[in-house]
């Protein structure tokens, strides 16, 4: 399936990922290229086949609740770009 | 037109665990910001959720007590959009497989229909940090205490046709997760909150109308109300010739309206996929039988019993077994009462649900305990008091001026029950009345009552009515 | 010294011959001299190696030494270190101090393994030549024109180059296989959940695992000793005890029965590769082996079932670098959207990039059952002839990949043709087999791999069969010039 250059800025947009305009020709290309070599995919018949989400079919293990961490704010906003009184700060929020 | 309102809500209750859905950090509301926002809450690069296993056995629960299926295998599943109070970048969810579906609950209308509401489903997720508005030079500060606190959604089927009904339903969930001890049910702290998905549609019609959704809706109060308002919007819309927009609305308690929201509404694509970071869960019959056997008595059977024990109506049983700590109280003041029932009841729904209200207080905040209303009520019962004395006796118990006892002994309440005093009474008082004695001997039976208070008014209400009615029958004919 | 492998640094070390420090020293010096053409690590770690290798001298004096304790490592830079910078080769993590330890990177220091830095890496792990990093290519040793492959090609080319005896990888559709395959040193890619993922930074988590880079398998069995382990902090980690991967080294090869899969060897296999190949099997049958043609008939579908699976889990694993709360954030954004948008856009390279589209594009309404879904039905369609073929075989054998090293640039513009380099790795991943790579002879004068595939947890049958190899070979021995 091929993909324009207008599906690629929905997408883009959809995965908040600033593109540079000129890039998006080359991008629809790359797009549709792996697109069209995945869909080698429809050669197969997989009527009935359960889909596979983890190699070993495992199920979840559950942890018991009790709490094990403790405050490490200062450690952790170390590598924060923007806080203020222990927030994170990003441009204002409008609901 | 006649029209008809169609209502689903979709309640999420944060789970009363300790820790975390995913981590191990603490779920204490009201920590400094960002202290107890571990690196799994924050999304650190390399993190990894695992599932406390607390938030399957109190989903289990739930599921029990809705008559619902509990899902023998589940899978969480990403919900996946960029918001600030989102640390991943998405919401770790369930979504094609919850872990309950389809049940139901009962609610009482008025007082005498009941009405069965579905329950679509009941999924686990996390709940999301909080944005704080507050001007930070322009910018907007994120808390992530919240993030990873453990939710339940439930999604009800879009049964509910009036705003009446889907408080009802509200309270009726509300009332129960605090029976299960699974959500503390604190509003304020937004621990139990409820979007409400409206429409109306033409009387008869069976296609529903387009609906709004109204987000963010966190007392019974405003859930009437924005329903209502969203309601009388949506006629108002569709009586002038418009449509009604399928969005999300915010309800906007100052001004009781609902306002869309001004997030931009791109369509969402929410991209949802089984999370690789987590397994299925399964759930096998012996655990479910596990969990079946730690349930506590439910509002149903305890509303049954209450009528059988005590030979309530459905109605006050329906009322006293609304929420638990009110069934507490109560069945404490039958046991202090030396076993009051109706009585009880009367006193627990009356005199002092009515003195609660008025002071905006909650049954477990009461100044007067149940065994100090049942020690009246003991009062009440052996003849001690009357039950016009008992509503003196109460004020000074919610007071605090000590025992009923001690307040009958120190105000000299006692009821007088001695045949020979009250006899000597009713003489004055037939005596001092000639004008009325004579009326009723004309057949104007009603001045019956008028010698009754008399004699009341002279014992200051102390004299027993039932003996001072009998004395007075026989005393009044042979005067 | 650098010419030593593991075991016998490790002896050495614990006679007394050297001390850790001096190890670490003559290791931080080789860096020194000889990384800027290679461009193998990232960020060096001297001051911590060094205060980590007179802990680790006083350990073996205190006689409490275990096999790895004082023996330098690189470490891949997409496991978390606390303290010092962790960015998975991206602009977007370049200022991103990990403020905790990966499980993985606990348990090294645990065993008293010396981390003498973090190495260079495909951007995210993703990439096959080591061409999409931030920090600029890895060069492979034999051959500075070439890549070394990827995406960890520079914890395999800082082994190849002997800067290091050892290094830790990760693997998500290839990429310790076909590194080591490229650079001539042995792999290890475990079955999936044998090795914690916590603190890894995520590519696609249905398929990443971590694994070791050494010179010989036995030196790779002491390293996966000590990354493998039950984590109760990873929900898809293993609960089951850890093998004794160093006993059965030696076991006789006598009656093993090795499946050679026919798809593994047709059209897209380069000649001298499949020349080499045929060397390293005719070892084998000497060895006592049984070698037996089998069919795994889905493999074709390996690769583009990749392309929608690590894709759509990649797509929503990178969505937490958002300029928030670490990572790269752009300047003066106009709005909450221009935050997100110019941070990611800045902070990600175009190969991140397409990548995301891609699995936003698969896992967008409309197209989940497409590609998604379909993509999961086929995984199980590969998993399921691998279980066919074990019940025929014990160890499955064939080409890491389809040809030696290939000329740094050459298929940078072309993402297809790059993503099918790992055509012969990918389907491992996708069912969740632990596979290797080693050494097995050269073509055109670079490294030519085996891969060995083995049952689920069968990694120690994999290290017996790559190490009785060894016994009889040298592939492994030989050094890149210049590095001698």
């Amino acid at each position: 399936m091929a993909i324009e250059g207008f599906e690629v800025e929905k997408i883009a947009h959809l995965a908040r990922l600033g593109i540079d305009p000129d890039d998006v020709p080359e991008y629809a290309r790359n797009l549709s290229d792996i697109l069209a070599f995945v869909e080698q995919l429809n050669s197969v018949d997989t009527r009935g086949v359960d889909p596979l989400a983890h190699p070993l079919d495992a199920i979840q293990r559950l942890r018991p609740d009790s709490v094990t961490e403790a405050d490490e704010r200062d450690n952790f906003q170390q590598n924060a770009p923007l806080t203020e009184a222990g927030l994170y700060l990003v441009p204002q929020v409008i609901e | 037109m006649e029209w008809e309102t169609v209502i689903g809500l979709e309640i999420h209750a944060q789970l009363a665990t300790r820790s975390k859905i995913f981590s191990g950090a603490s779920t204490r509301y009201g920590a400094e910001p960002n202290t107890q926002a571990c690196a799994v809450d924050l999304g650190l690069p390399g993190v990894l959720p695992v599932l406390n296993g607390e938030v399957v056995r109190m989903a289990v629960k739930f599921g029990l007590a809705t008559h619902s299926t509990v899902a023998p295998r589940s899978v969480f599943a990403r919900k996946n959009y960029f918001y600030p109070d989102l640390p991943k970048g998405y919401q770790i969810s369930q979504y094609e497989l919850p872990i309950v579906h389809d049940g139901y609950l009962d609610i009482e209308v008025d007082e005498d229909t009941v009405k069965r509401i579905g329950i679509t489903r009941a999924h686990l997720e996390e709940d999301a940090g909080k944005s704080l508005h507050e001007d930070f030079h322009g910018m907007t500060g994120i808390d992530l205490n919240r993030a990873g606190t453990p939710l339940l959604e439930i999604v009800s089927e879009p049964d509910m046709r009036s705003a009446r009904e889907a408080v009802a339903y509200m309270k009726k969930i509300h009332s129960l997760v605090r029976y299960l001890g699974i959500c503390d049910g604190n509003m304020q702290e937004g621990s139990f909150r409820c979007d409400a998905n409206v429409s109306v549609r033409p009387q008869g019609q069976q296609a529903f109308g387009t609906r709004a959704e109204l987000k963010n809706i966190n007392s019974f109060r405003f859930v009437e109300q924005a329903i209502n308002y969203e309601v009388e919007r949506q006629i108002a819309l569709l009586e002038s010739g418009g449509t009604v927009v399928q969005e999300t609305r915010l309800f906007d308690a100052d001004r009781h309206e609902t306002r869309p929201m001004r997030t931009k509404e791109e369509a969402n694509d929410y991209r949802y996929f089984p999370d690789p970071d987590l397994l299925p869960v399964e759930i096998d019959p012996v655990f479910i039988e596990e969990v079946a056997r730690t349930l506590p008595e439910l509002p149903e059977a305890k509303k049954q019993r209450f009528m059988d024990d005590y030979g309530l109506s459905a109605y006050d049983a329906g009322v006293l077994t609304a929420n638990r700590e009110l069934g507490d109280y109560f069945e404490a003041a039958v046991e202090a009462s030396g076993g009051q029932g109706k009585l009880s009841a009367n006193w627990v729904m009356g005199e002092l649900s009515g003195a609660l209200n008025k002071a905006g207080l909650e049954i477990g905040a009461s100044p007067v305990s149940a065994g100090a209303l049942g020690g009246m009520l003991r009062r009440i019962e052996d003849g001690t008091i009357s039950g016009k004395i008992a509503k003196q006796v109460f004020e000074a118990l919610w007071a605090g001026e000590g025992s009923a006892d001690e307040i009958i002994e120190t105000r000299g309440l006692k009821q007088i029950s001695d045949s020979s005093a009250i006899e000597g009474i009713i003489r004055d008082v037939l005596e001092n009345s000639p004008k009325q004695l004579e009326q009723y001997r004309n057949g104007q039976e009603k001045v019956f009552g008028y010698f009754v208070g008399q004699v009341m008014k002279a014992t200051q209400g102390k004299a027993n009515p039932k003996q001072v009615n009998e004395l007075l029958k026989k005393m009044i004919n042979n005067a | 010294m650098h010419q030593k492998t593991l075991v016998e640094l490790g002896a050495g070390l614990r006679q007394g011959e050297y001390s850790s420090e001096e190890l670490t020293r003559v290791c931080l010096d080789r860096v020194s001299a000889l990384d800027k053409q290679l461009n193998s690590f990232i960020t060096l770690t001297e001051e911590l190696a060094l205060q980590a290798a007179r802990d680790a001298d006083a350990r073996i004096r205190s006689g409490e030494a275990g096999p790895l304790t004082g023996i330098p490592y690189a470490h891949k830079d997409i496991f978390c270190t606390r303290g010092v910078r962790t960015s998975c080769g991206s602009h977007m993590l370049d200022n991103f101090i990990a403020p905790y330890d990966a499980t993985v990177t606990q348990q090294l220091n645990a065993a008293g393994a010396v981390m003498i830095g973090k190495t260079n890496m495909d951007e995210f792990a993703m990439g096959s030549s080591n061409e999409t990093s931030f920090y600029g290519p890895v060069t492979n040793p034999w051959d500075s024109e070439t890549v070394p492959g990827g995406s960890s090609g520079g914890s395999a080319a800082a082994v190849a180059a002997r800067l290091v005896p050892v290094s830790t990888g990760t693997d998500t559709g290839g990429s310790i296989r076909q590194p080591a395959a490229l650079c001539g040193i042995t792999g290890l890619k475990p079955t999936y959940g044998r090795v914690s993922r916590y603190g890894m930074i995520a590519f696609a988590s249905s398929l990443d695992q971590a694994g070791p880079f050494a010179r010989t398998a036995e030196d790779a069995a002491l390293m996966l000793g000590a990354m493998a382990g039950f984590d109760l902090r990873d929900s898809t980690s293993v609960e089951r005890a850890v093998d004794d991967y160093t006993g059965g080294l030696n076991e006789s090869l006598q009656g093993l029965k090795i499946g050679l899969p026919t798809q593994f060897f047709g059209a897209g296999l380069d000649s001298a590769v499949a020349a080499a190949i045929e060397l390293a099997l005719d070892e084998y049958r000497k060895l006592g082996a049984v070698i037996t043609e089998i069919s795994l008939p889905n493999s074709q579908l390996a690769v583009p079932t990749y392309y929608v699976v690590a894709p759509a889990e990649c797509s929503s694993n990178l969505s937490r670098f958002d300029g928030v709360r670490f990572g790269y954030r752009a300047e003066h954004p106009a709005d909450l959207e221009d935050l997100y948008k110019r941070s990611r856009g800045e902070g990600f390279g175009a190969e991140v990039k397409r990548r995301i589209m891609i699995g936003t594009y698969a896992l967008s309404a409309g197209y989940y059952d497409a590609y998604y879904l379909k993509a999961q039905q086929a995984r199980r369609l590969i998993r399921e002839d691998f279980m066919r073929a074990f019940e025929q075989v014990d160890v499955i054998m064939g080409p890491t990949a389809p040809s030696a090293a290939f000329r740094l640039g050459e298929k940078a513009d072309d993402p297809v043709t790059m993503y099918l380099s790992d055509i012969y790795t990918i389907a491992v991943n996708l069912a969740g087999l632990p596979g290797m790579s080693i050494p097995a002879g050269f073509a055109a004068d670079m490294p030519v791999g085996l891969q060995l595939i083995g049952n689920y947890f069968e990694e120690a049958r994999l290290l017996n069969a790559a190490h009785r190899y060894q016994q009889v070979t040298d592939w492994h021995a030989r050094c890149p010039q210049g590095y001698e």
